[in-house]
């Protein structure tokens, strides 16, 4: 066992795990974040992607020991006391999802990809969120989501 | 799927992480660099090591340094760290051309240089890239430091050059000079990054023609080639908008490659990929 110290939305954590426990089941059976979801075995779909420090990374292929001493954002450290986050907003708005399984990391990299590129063009997005897959939307409507999200993350500011 | 169990250090040094190397001698003991190659591995339980040693947490593996005659890029480098360095950016813009091609967004936020070359997948982008520059490999044990030359390390399917006790510190990419135009050309599916082909060109340009051109091949072998075939006729061939000469040097780009069959093609189509890829590669290269 291993003995870590994570931040998860803004709460810190302090924790024995065994090494090989990965991210996205800390925070799911640990934790009970289970906004956070799991849709492959092969690190391909980004349904899982969560922010470390920052930055996007699928969490079913961190090990929780790696994320000792990160601070971690998923999907339900979005919302503040104003209401959604602008990008979870533009999705609802934008209907960008089906039956929603890829939408917590869809969210999570296009807020990742907007740090980077306030304003992407449709192309920039969709290179932007190549690692995650979605089975229903076809895409078009999470395309103008993230513009529309970013437009309001660039007028908030 | 879980992975089966292991043992998990954290060394912050890398003579601490050769000297746990050592000692495991005989034991099943794997490096964990950024973990997107091996991870898959273990939760698909194709890998089942006694112990993981973390190289993640060593700051001398990490960063790009610009040195008089080569780059040097530490191991631990992330894949978005390079794309993003503007020393790789201006002084080997062929690892930056690349690597931006590697996986995706968030994979490149936790994949590394010194993991790809290390995994040396044939699919995998950089290995060819390795092949084109001539970089040299630095390398440490608990005996000391050696180089192998980028032509010498990738031996064969997923091996490397690389013995049981040794860590890869980094890489020096030589810096060519003024004249080179690079470019990596790379054909996959899309929600799939792994290239079925790919093709990383360099080419010196001279009044109008090339004078040089070097090119390697991703995923033509178990082990990344250099089209020596197709380099040899390069020079002299104009820098046009036309096919005719350029078409006809490369048409032999394909020439002492043994490409594999898989889901996405058989050797003759991948022959006549690397062919069509080489072409789009250098003419990219030298404009
Ligand atoms: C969805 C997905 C798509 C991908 N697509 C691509 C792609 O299109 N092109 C591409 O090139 N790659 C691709 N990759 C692989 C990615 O580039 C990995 O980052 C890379 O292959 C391994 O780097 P790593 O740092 O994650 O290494 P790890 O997974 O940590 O390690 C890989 C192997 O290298 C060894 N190793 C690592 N570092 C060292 C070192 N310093 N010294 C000695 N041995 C070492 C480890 O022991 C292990 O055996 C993809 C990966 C995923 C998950
Ligand atoms: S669960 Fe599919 S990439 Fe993590
Ligand atoms: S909405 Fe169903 S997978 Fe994307």
């Amino acid at each position: 066992m291993s003995r870590i110290t994570v931040t998860v939305d803004g709460t810190k954590y302090e924790e024995e795990v065994e090494p090989r426990l990965l991210l996205v089941h800390f925070l799911r059976d640990r934790l009970g974040r289970t906004g956070t979801p799991i849709g492959c075995d092969t690190s391909n779909c980004g349904a899982c992607t969560v922010l470390m420090d920052g930055r996007s990374v699928k969490s079913c292929s961190v090990l929780a020991v790696q994320a000792d001493g990160a601070d971690i954002l998923t999907i339900e450290g979005l919302a503040g006391s104003g209401g959604w986050h602008p990008m979870q907003r533009a999705f609802h708005e934008e209907h960008a999802l089906q039956c929603g399984y890829c939408t917590p990391g869809m969210i999570m990299a296009s807020i990742d990809l907007v740090q980077d590129n306030p304003d992407p063009s449709e192309e920039e997005i969709r290179s932007g969120l190549e690692g995650n897959l979605c089975r229903c939307t076809g895409y078009c409507n999470i395309v103008r989501a993230v513009r529309k999200g970013a437009q309001e993350l660039g007028a908030a500011q | 799927m879980i992975p089966a169990t292991f043992e998990y250090v954290r060394p912050t040094t890398v003579e601490e992480a050769a000297q746990i190397l050592r000692n495991a001698a005989g034991d099943d003991v794997k490096l964990l660099a950024g973990g997107q190659s091996l991870l898959p591995l273990l939760r698909l339980r194709l890998a089942y090591p006694a112990a993981l040693i973390d190289i993640g947490r060593i700051d001398e593996l990490r960063g790009v340094r610009d040195e008089p005659d080569h780059v040097y890029i530490a191991a631990m480098t992330t894949h978005d760290e390079v794309v993003k360095s503007a020393v790789v950016q201006e002084q080997c813009p062929l690892v930056a051309l690349a690597t931006a091609q590697v996986a995706d967004p968030a994979v490149r936020h936790r994949g590394t240089f010194g993991g790809s070359m290390a995994h040396a997948d044939p699919a995998g982008d950089l290995p060819a890239v390795a092949l084109a520059l001539d970089m040299t490999f630095v390398v440490l044990s608990a005996d000391g430091t050696r180089e192998i030359p980028a032509a010498e390390f990738f031996v064969d399917y997923l091996e490397t050059a690389l013995e049981p006790g040794e860590i890869l510190l980094g890489a020096k990419v030589p810096k060519l000079g003024p004249g080179w135009g690079f470019h990596y050309e790379k054909f996959h599916r899309t929600a799939q990054a792994w290239a079925i082909v790919g093709v990383a060109a360099a080419v010196k340009r001279d009044n109008g023609t090339i004078s040089e051109g070097r090119i390697a091949l991703t995923n033509m072998g178990t082990v990344p080639v250099r089209a020596f075939a197709a380099e040899r006729r390069l020079p002299g061939v104009p820098i046009t908008n036309g096919y005719g000469e350029l078409r006809e040097a490369v048409s032999v780009a394909a020439e002492g490659t043994d490409p594999p069959t898989d889901l996405h093609g058989r050797p003759d189509y991948r022959r006549h990929l690397a062919v069509v890829l080489t072409e789009r590669a250098v003419r990219q290269a030298a404009v």
